[in-house]
């Protein structure tokens, strides 16, 4: 994983961090199609249409251990139709969970914010649910300088 | 484990308002990806749920997995009809369950 330690990355030089990185967990990384799998599993196989989405997400992320997150769903939140579930998913990470978020009429907006870790440069992808069945999609790139100064 | 949780809410809203919610749970959540300085494993142990009840019906939940970074922040919101408590639960790898409440006055 690259989620070393400050004290752990600043121990290393910017290239051995990257060498041991690679020998660490070669193959442990999660691919896209261990996402899209997450996804599928989310959707139950249906698909999503790119619309309503928003991702706010910083473009550049100098510390992958805490990357600011916010999802929204341009929807209505009524006891009719709402936004019920977000699933967030990441493509290079060890794996590509993130969190997934209900909602219920209550929570007036489908909209949460939440700061995640982040191995290296990938795509974050948002898909939601609503209450009638509907799924809607949108995903952003992240670049991610690890054990850069930034931190 | 024993930290308390921070919570930032209004303590007064309107009736049929979207208040936002801030929370905070001081925790390392170890992602069972990183080895100690042998060579071994650090096992898995973060907080995996969270969730948010106005009068004991759910408003907001998450399920965390360890791409959450330490110290876990939700931010979310809630439409609040009557006056009543926030009740916010944090449950641990380990089985530990945390909770807080926060009143709201609603004219």
């Amino acid at each position: 994983m690259r989620q070393l330690s400050r004290r752990a990355a600043l121990a290393l030089s910017a290239s051995g961090a990257a060498l041991t990185i690679v020998g660490w967990n070669e193959g442990a990384f999660a691919t896209a199609k261990e996402a899209a799998d997450d996804i599928a599993k989310f959707t139950g196989g249906k698909t999503a249409e790119k619309a309503k989405i928003s991702i706010e997400l910083p473009e550049i992320a100098e510390n992958g251990n805490t990357v600011p997150l916010s999802v929204a769903v341009d929807a209505p939140m009524t006891a009719e139709n709402y936004v019920s579930e977000i699933l967030v998913v990441a493509d290079g990470n060890p794996r590509p969970g993130v969190a997934t978020f209900h909602f219920s009429s209550m929570s007036g907006k489908a909209e949460a914010s939440t700061r995640i870790r982040l191995a290296t440069t990938q795509n974050i992808i948002v898909v939601a649910k609503t209450s009638k069945g509907e799924f809607f999609t949108g995903q952003k790139q992240v670049k991610v300088t690890i054990g850069g100064c930034g931190g | 484990m024993a930290e308390k949780p921070r919570l930032k809410l209004p303590k007064e809203a309107k009736k049929g308002e979207v208040i936002e919610i801030k929370t905070l749970m001081p925790h390392t959540m170890e992602s069972g990806q990183r080895k100690d300085k042998d060579g071994k494993t650090i096992p898995r142990k973060i907080i995996n749920k969270f969730t948010a009840e106005f009068n004991g019906k759910p408003v907001f939940s998450a399920n965390l997995d360890p791409a959450i970074a330490a110290n876990p922040y939700m931010q979310f919101y809630a439409k609040v009809d009557a006056s009543g408590t926030f009740k916010f639960t944090w449950t641990d790898d380990d089985g530990t369950v945390i909770t807080a409440e926060e009143k709201i006055t609603v004219g």
